[in-house]
């Protein structure tokens, strides 16, 4: 049965309540199902106190979510947009990330906090930014950016299971898609990128919200072009999985990134300098990046559109990579 | 002293066994920071031993504890060894965090201390969240969390107020209140004098004690730990008292009143305790022989701390991520 994003993570949630007295779920609204309906139904099903209700106070539930995971429980906190995890970052950055370390691996925080990010709809610059980057900096977290509702639902449980804290990214235009999941209990590896289009001709690496979208492209590109892409989903940014993408390179010499956030300093950067360490003689065109300009995220639908990464500027840049380079 | 403890000439004796460990151990600590000994940043909290002791000795060995960047007397008042704790103040693999936490950063997980954090504030969520843990398992435990009067200018102590009484969690908020953030008084950082005017609004109960009164100390914060485990809600104890010590070692403490400073030495916590003791019959040379045991203590671990490897430089990153690789697949 075909099942949405949304639908996905709550499964998930749902198994994973059922398996572990010591997960339990806190946030804004999340005992009414939460500002995306990702929790709806859990509260009744689990009670308040193990899905419950929090006043608009990020730094406080985050550093509270940080000493329950220390203090033995697995707590799943809903930070309701990516925007205002500006407000947790003492308790996320300083906290959670530096635990296991300073305390010289005497404790750890088996914290997820589930977040959303991206620009859809006009939510404009202080509810669509995407700043995976910037956790992604921080050693002692991992990051994880779901694709689809199969990767939502099988990388959700990996991120509870783990004993490290996990900011998970979902991506607000991911809800409403929907594929059929595993009828069975599926956990995802967390740290192995997947190949979601086997391709020759170039490698396309992307995560998150942007990965429909390059499918997209790629197929595009196939079919005007005759460009045959291999696209690889990260899955997580920590850990980063260059593996993956260094044995597609293998075969396509060519590789672009492609995300949604904005180019300066992000993740495309990175992939960028990694594989070009260690496998600069498989290239035989330089890397190119796909991402936001560097500008806040406008309201008006047409500056959004004007500023975010499209199929077009996709498909343009697999055009130089393979055709011009 | 109206205290019915006072009478307990064995706790009262503990007590005092325990404020000296502390006044001796920050004077050790002091000396080895001035001399270039201790690694980064030393802030040491001679002068505030009865809050330490006085708070401690009240809870049990399950109880969570938090403290903050001042934290080395709470840390063995809550029971941790003289020679982890120095050890890791020297950044050695045989302290209590192998070297990777230090003055600031103490945790010692088996006696309940989940540690000391270095951001101002950052430290008393944590607490409730350790706090949560336990009423989420219904377990008989609370948790107590240190801070000084400057954390009250940072948004997540309101935040933390309002959630712990909300959700009645079994949270002991202590605030030794010294009357300096740093290197300002208190005046130029909030027209509050005290802090604890602002838990009264959430409802929290409130107790202001002299904190240089061991006695005093034990006394409330008895009351508020028993009223926490009855109650099942949070209470708030702020002691009034005061930093012999400059903010860090090394702070040329310009800000300081030497008048204050003078009054404020005739009120040092040890002192006021050796003459109540004395004053109940207690023989001087018992505690003389009692001060001189901590020192042989202090002497002995300072030689072991001393003597102890450093951290091996193949394990600096060791213990970022609980699997080995930063790779992982395992659960």
């Amino acid at each position: 049965m075909e099942t949405s994003y949304t639908e996905a993570l709550r499964r998930a949630l749902d198994e994973e309540l059922a398996r572990d007295p010591a997960v339990v779920i806190l946030g804004e609204d999340v005992a009414a199902g939460g500002a995306f309906g990702v929790t709806r139904g859990l509260a009744e099903r689990y009670g308040v106190e193990r899905v419950r209700n929090t006043p608009i106070s990020e730094a406080a539930i985050t550093g509270l979510a940080v000493g329950a995971a220390v203090a033995g429980l697995r707590p799943v906190l809903e930070v309701m947009f990516i925007d205002f995890i500006t407000l947790a970052m003492d308790n996320l950055v300083n906290q959670a990330a530096k635990y296991r370390y300073m305390s010289g691996g005497q404790l750890s925080v088996p914290l997820v906090v589930r977040t959303q990010a991206g620009a859809a709809g006009g939510a404009a610059a202080q509810h669509s930014q995407s700043l995976e980057a910037w956790l992604m900096h921080v050693p002692g977290l991992l990051v994880v950016t779901p694709s689809s509702p199969c990767e939502a639902y099988g990388l959700l449980k990996a991120a509870i299971r783990q004993d490290d804290p996990v900011v998970f990214i979902e991506h607000k235009r991911l809800y409403s898609k929907r594929e059929d999941l595993p009828a069975s209990e599926w956990v995802a590896p967390l740290g192995q990128a997947r190949v979601v289009r086997a391709g020759v001709d170039a490698t396309v690496v992307t995560y998150g919200g942007m990965t429909p979208l390059v499918v997209d492209a790629a197929a595009r590109a196939a079919a005007e072009a005759g460009i045959d892409a291999e696209v690889i989903d990260l899955r997580s940014l920590v850990p980063l999985d260059v593996d993956t993408v260094v044995q597609s390179l293998q075969r396509t010499h060519r590789l672009l990134v492609v995300h949604e956030a904005v180019q300066n300093g992000g993740v495309g950067a990175e992939v960028a300098a990694r594989v070009a360490e260690v496998a600069f003689d498989e290239l035989d065109a330089p890397i190119l990046r796909v991402g936001a300009a560097f500008t806040p995220i406008p309201f008006a639908p047409e500056l959004e559109r004007a500023v975010l990464p499209d199929e077009q500027r996709i498909v343009s840049a697999l055009l130089r990579l393979v055709k011009e380079a | 002293m109206s205290s019915p403890e006072v009478g307990n000439q064995d706790l009262c004796l503990s007590l005092y066994r325990m404020m000296v460990r502390i006044r001796l151990f920050e004077e050790q600590v002091g000396k080895l920071a001035a001399a270039g000994q201790v690694p980064g940043l030393t802030h040491l909290s001679t002068g505030q031993e009865a809050v330490a002791a006085g708070v401690c000795a009240v809870l049990r060995p399950q109880d969570y504890l938090f403290s903050g960047h001042r934290a080395h007397g709470h840390t063995l008042a809550k029971g941790s060894p003289v020679t982890a704790v120095l050890a890791e103040i020297l950044g050695r693999e045989t302290g209590l965090c192998r070297g990777r936490g230090g003055s600031m950063h103490l945790v010692d997980a088996a006696r309940g201390m989940l540690g000391a954090t270095g951001v101002v504030g950052g430290n008393i969520p944590l607490a409730l969240g350790a706090a949560w843990a336990a009423q989420v398992r219904g377990e008989d435990r609370l948790a107590v969390v240190f801070f000084g009067d400057g954390a009250s200018g940072n948004g997540v102590f309101h935040e933390s107020l309002n959630l712990a009484s909300l959700w009645r969690l079994p949270v002991l908020f202590v605030c030794e209140n010294n009357g300096v953030a740093e290197f300002t008084q208190r005046e130029e950082h909030s027209r509050v004098a005290f802090t604890s005017e602002f838990a009264k609004p959430y409802d929290i109960p409130v107790r202001v004690v002299d904190g240089n009164d061991v006695l005093a100390v034990y006394t409330a914060a008895q009351a508020l730990v028993h009223w926490v485990r009855q109650a099942g809600g949070p209470a708030y104890l702020e002691c009034q008292t005061y930093r012999l010590s400059g903010h860090y070692v090394g702070d040329a403490q310009a800000y300081r009143d030497k008048a204050e400073l003078a009054a404020w030495r005739e009120r040092d916590p040890l002192l006021r305790l050796q003459r109540q003791l004395l004053a109940q019959g207690v023989p001087a040379a018992e505690l003389t022989a009692q001060a001189e045991a901590e020192r042989q203590a202090l002497a002995q671990a300072l030689e072991l701390a001393r003597t102890a490897p450093p951290p091996a430089a193949a394990e600096a990153s060791a213990y970022v991520y609980s699997c080995a690789r930063e790779t992982p697949t395992c659960p």
